[in-house]
């Protein structure tokens, strides 16, 4: 699956865009949050207060339950502020 | 039509392009960076976005806006890159034969937008760089638009 980070938690987690397979037991966004903290301090940090992040499976915005499947591009980034 | 661009746009020009058989009313916003927050200066911001969601958020809310509105035309650009205090930001235009349904859809457009495009703002200050911080008003600016679905 591709991963894609934007903004702080791009800067944080220092790099913008990482391929991993989906890791075992892994079904839902929630848990794939959980599985990334838990790989260096760098996600750990980025990811602390997941009520300040949002996420995207193949760019559409998703919850934490929302399915993952091998193959997906999961985007993690901070609420918007364009316009 | 969506245009997401590094580049500058002509208020005037984009105008005068919109097309359709009976526009009477033709609405618009530009969004540009402010020089000040509150007391604090502001030197420059950097916009960073998500290419290909970007544009698919775009053209959904422009397409959203074509179903509630008998619009005419419709226009969205918005920038991304360094940008200076005072320089245009982001552009909505939209095109009716009358203008209730040029001005709200054109409200709804930029509303819409601040709250689903994934954008996000690097303010340059006095001291270094923050990430600007989502604001509450504009969620409820957003979900005015909504009850009304």
């Amino acid at each position: 699956m591709k991963l894609l980070y934007f903004a702080w938690l791009k800067q944080k987690i220092g790099t913008g865009e990482e391929d991993i397979p989906l890791p075992d037991g892994i079904t839902n966004v929630g848990a794939l949050a959980n599985w990334l903290k838990a790989r260096g301090p760098n996600y750990g940090e980025a990811l602390e207060d997941l009520s300040v992040v949002r996420f995207a499976v193949n760019q559409e915005f998703a919850d934490l339950d929302h399915a993952l499947a091998e193959g997906d591009e999961v985007a993690i980034f901070p609420p918007v502020t364009g316009g | 039509m969506i245009r997401v661009q590094r580049e500058d746009f002509d208020v005037g020009a984009e105008m005068a392009a919109m097309s359709g058989r009976n526009i009477g009313a033709l609405s618009s916003f530009v969004g540009l960076v402010r020089s000040k927050d509150g007391d604090e200066s502001i030197g420059a911001m950097t916009l960073e976005h998500y290419p290909g969601m970007t544009e698919k958020k775009l053209a959904e809310i422009e397409a959203e806006a074509c179903e509630r509105w008998a619009l005419e035309d419709s226009l969205v650009i918005h920038r991304y890159g360094r940008l200076e205090p005072g320089e245009q930001i982001v552009l909505v235009i939209t095109a009716s034969s009358h203008r209730q349904a040029a001005l709200e859809s054109c409200a709804f457009l930029i509303d819409w937008l601040k709250t689903s495009a994934p954008f996000w703002k690097l303010e340059e200050r006095g001291d270094g760089e923050d990430w600007v911080k989502a604001r509450a008003s504009d969620d409820a600016a957003a979900e005015r638009w909504a009850v009304k679905k």
